[in-house]
């Protein structure tokens, strides 16, 4: 996030793109609300009848992977009606005209006609997103998990540019990260292309600084990513793999897939805390300390770091991981050494300049601390790019709509989207094993309209067999208007309907991330 | 505007106007007792335990609602203001179960701790008494409204915080309860068992499910911990007794939360406990795993990368770190790859 959760709950005008923030970060929702009480407007584009979209000001019920057109369609009144910030367009960005170009394209008559959203609400929305004095973006992946998930990030950068609502206060463009520690992840250098704190493979500089830090030779060719890799195990090219606590084999687009893959791999071990159904594909299954039963520190999508403590002790002769990386690397002739986490985060810090102020103490002290926090004095960011951006000027990218990769059709008449409930977490490695959790919300339930239902003569908690051109599942049904008619929504809990094996693994050529928002699908009835 | 000065107990206070006499006591460090404040809600001085003796003023104020004046003198504990408090929590006792032996909030309920306070351990006032069925409906929390004291903090909660606005007060007078709509059970209204009302009960009217007659409030360590689901970065207690967790509770200083959870964070952490949990390393053979000692594990894992590594180069490894891990082994599993000389190394941050 450019901001924090905290200033959500004093902005002026909220947007929220593709995220159902009720459900996958409650407590964020709470701001929402706090902020509407208070007076904020709250628009949310999102193709279903959310609870966000329940409490919302406008509510533009998009069709799934319009959200290019929507946005430039948005970009286009705020130009039209001379909404826009033109002093921040002048003293803080670059490449205005031709972002004007662009959206000039977008008539609202046209993205009616695209998106699916009327004329009247596309103005209002507009309007109420620009004249607000501080207006926020929040969004997840509901506009990332498309092929043109890139195209629509850049489009939301666009949009709150185009306003001035960059470097201020409960503003700004927040991605609502899903995982208790994916902004860790990625700050940690968890990615092929970049070290901790996004410090660039290939950079003489950087390569230089780690090399020397560590005392290896480092290769400079970034890496693949997830999605790129499983394709390269398929072409002979990855033949071992070590995976700490992911579970891909339901959460990869097209698992069949992705479990293929796994079984054409000379050499596999994984670190988990259960037997997942992607340790089944170990060869040696290594176990985990959860995260209460170690210390450590995680970051939060508002790039807040804070301590965690050890609760309880692992169970039988699990360790933490960090334990049983030092063990390895030694094994492989690395000759590691540390004291514990607080060692470990100490040498990162040293290399890594957003993180350069912090230390265990500081965190204990201050409850918390938000990166960028280059010194040890410095109080920590709770919002960046103030005054200026960190390349300089902020660019605006013009991008056109392009349709997702794979549309409904005779054959497959239901566009599928993938999400996650409240009540479970992902794939549901933690949370089916929660007695309440697993109680309360024990089986899938695919939402679909009534009318849609009715056609197929499909009545509340009958089964269906879910089928797209990758796989199969049965689940029972939902009868509900949150979905339109031809929409069909799942969530990738439960193992025994593994919406993944649906899901299209066509990715954003960018950011590689699958299309897991939209894909075709059949529904009938089963048994 | 100008700060106001005033006499509390004493002693010389100043804050900013539009302050409670309640939070200028609270400065001080006075501690009045209070059962409906809710530091988060508008003050709906219902409960009237807080009451204070102010000079000049005919009638006890309630503290929590009461705007501080220039030059007031209060008085919290004077005479009067006991034989209110007094009075006020025989009324309450008269309708209140008196099973504290066996109630869980023992320990940790204020009415419990204010009737010992000012020493009252029966009431004097008889009457009819509530004989309501217990709500346990749902896997997450009891609802026993035979000792709600109707101070209200549930519902604030409920609807204006999580917004799900599921409870409300219902009926008048004597017969007045917290509940959903209709008297249904709570499993059928719209709550989405958030937890928050739990956390603000100050008494044992709403009681988590998973720890009770696990352990008492003094008995229990309470560890910070983040939570381990999405990326809110909610700070929570686990409460541990006998190296296990026996239940949790928000913390209210949390800095992302400010004491707020979701129904996954307060109550999804009993996986922690499963039996299905991996307890040993696992290698296997002839396609089935087999129990095996750290030393052989590892000593194996790192044969088979150096063989990879000899035979098709580092480029040929892939490694998925974890954004359920840790900073430190984030850090520390990137570093192993790329000093294998890969930079093949990804997490799910795209899922």
């Amino acid at each position: 996030m450019t901001n924090s959760i905290g200033e959500i709950a004093d902005a002026k005008a909220i947007f929220i793109i593709g995220s159902n923030t009720s459900e996958t970060h409650p407590v964020i929702s709470y701001r929402v609300r706090e902020a509407v009480r208070k007076g904020a407007v709250l628009i949310v584009a999102d193709p279903r009848v959310t609870e966000m979209a329940k409490l919302a000001d406008y509510h533009l019920r998009l069709r799934p992977g319009t959200d290019v057109a929507l946005l430039n369609g948005l970009m286009h009144i705020i130009i039209a009606e001379d909404l826009l910030d033109v002093d921040f367009i002048e003293k803080r960005t670059e490449g205005f005209e031709k972002l004007k170009e662009k959206v000039a394209e977008y008539t609202p008559e046209r993205v009616a006609e695209i998106t699916g959203v009327a004329v009247s609400d596309l103005r209002a929305a507009a309007r109420a997103y620009a004249t607000a004095e501080n207006a926020a973006i929040l969004y997840t992946m509901g506009i990332t998990q498309h092929t043109t998930g890139t195209d629509n990030v850049l489009s939301v950068a666009n949009l709150a540019m185009l306003t001035g609502n960059v470097g201020k206060p409960s503003s700004g463009v927040n991605p609502l990260r899903g995982q208790n520690n994916v902004q860790g992840a990625c700050d940690m250098g968890g990615l092929p292309n970049v070290f901790t704190g996004y410090q660039r493979v290939g950079d003489p500089q950087v390569q230089e600084k780690f090399a020397q830090a560590w005392g290896v030779p480092l290769s400079d060719k970034p890496g693949l990513t997830v999605t790129k890799a499983m394709n390269a195990i398929h072409e002979g090219k990855i033949k071992g793999m070590l995976i700490m606590g992911e579970n891909l084999v339901l959460s990869e687009a097209n698992a069949n897939h992705a479990a293929e893959a796994l079984e054409k791999l000379e050499f596999l071990v994984v670190q988990d805390i259960f037997m997942t159904e992607t340790a089944a594909y170990a060869d040696v299954v290594l176990p985990a300390a959860a995260y209460a039963e170690k210390l450590g520190t995680y970051t939060n999508t508002e790039r807040r770091v804070q301590l965690s403590y050890p609760a309880v002790p692992p169970p039988g002769e699990a360790r933490p991981d960090w334990e049983i990386l030092v063990d390895l690397a030694n094994r492989l002739g690395f000759n590691w050494s540390y004291s514990g986490p607080e060692a470990i985060f100490n040498e990162m810090a040293s290399l890594t300049p957003s993180y350069a102020g912090m230390s265990y103490q500081r965190l204990a002290e201050n409850r918390s601390l938000q990166w960028p926090c280059p010194d040890k004095d410095h109080p920590g960011t709770p919002y960046l790019h103030v005054g200026k951006f960190s390349r300089g000027l902020g660019q605006f990218t013009p991008v056109d709509y392009k349709p997702p990769a794979e549309l409904p059709d005779e054959e497959y008449p239901f566009v599928l989207s993938t999400g996650r409930h409240l009540f479970h977490y992902h794939t549901g490695t933690m949370t089916r094993r929660s007695a309440p959790l697993e109680q309360h919300r024990p089986e899938e339930l695919v939402e679909i309209h009534p009318e849609d239902a009715a056609r197929l003569g499909l009545e509340e908690g009958d089964r269906a067999r879910i089928s797209s051109r990758r796989g199969e599942v049965v689940a029972k049904v939902t009868l509900t208007e949150r979905v339109k008619p031809g929409h069909v929504f799942m969530t990738f809990h439960y193992r025994e309907a593994a919406a993944n094996l649906l899901t299209n693994d066509a990715f954003c050529p960018v950011a590689t991330t699958p299309e897991l928002k939209v894909c075709a699908v059949n529904v009938e009835k089963a048994d | 505007m100008s700060t106001i000065k005033l006499t509390i107990d004493g002693r010389q206070v100043e804050v900013e106007p539009g302050t409670t006499i309640l939070e200028a006591a609270r400065k001080l460090g006075i501690d009045i007792p209070t059962f409906c404040h809710d530091p988060e809600l508008a003050p709906n001085g219902a409960c009237r335990i807080c009451v204070v003796e102010v000079e000049k003023a005919r009638a006890l104020v309630a503290s929590c609602s009461a705007p501080v004046a220039p030059d007031m003198v209060v008085y919290t504990e004077s005479e009067r203001v006991v034989q209110a408090r007094k009075a006020i929590l025989r009324l309450i006792l008269a309708n209140h179960p008196l099973d504290c032996i066996t109630c869980e909030k023992t320990g940790e309920c204020k009415l419990q701790d204010y009737c010992y306070r000012y020493g009252i351990s029966e009431s004097d006032f008889e009457g009819e008494v509530k004989d309501l069925p217990l709500d346990d409906t749902n896997p997450f929390y009891i609802r026993d409204m035979n000792k709600c004291i109707l101070c209200g903090r549930c519902v604030g909660r409920c609807q204006e915080i999580n917004g799900a606005g599921a409870i409300d007060f219902i009926n008048r007078g004597f017969n007045t309860v917290v509940g959903p709509a209709y008297g249904d059970p709570i499993e059928k209204s719209s709550c989405v068992f958030c937890g928050m009302c739990v956390d603000v009960c100050p008494v044992g009217a709403l009681v988590p499910k998973a720890g009770i007659g696990k352990g008492r409030p003094w008995e229990v360590k309470k560890v910070k911990t983040i939570c381990p689901y999405c990326g809110t970065g909610c700070s929570l207690y686990l409460h541990v007794k006998d190296g296990c967790i026996i239940g949790a509770s928000p913390d209210f200083d949390g800095p992302a939360n400010r004491g707020h959870l979701c129904s996954k964070g307060r109550f999804g952490w009993d996986f922690v406990h499963s039996e299905d949990r991996l307890t040993k390393p696992l290698i296997k053979k002839d396609g089935v795993f087999v129990e095996a000692s750290w030393d052989e594990a590892l000593d194996l894992v790192a044969e088979k990368v150096r063989d990879l590594i000899k035979r098709y180069g580092p480029d040929s490894l892939m490694g998925l770190s974890s954004a359920k891990a840790t900073n430190e082994e984030n850090y520390l599993f990137q570093k192993l790859m790329r000093s294998l000389g890969t930079n093949n190394v990804d997490h799910c941050a795209r899922l």
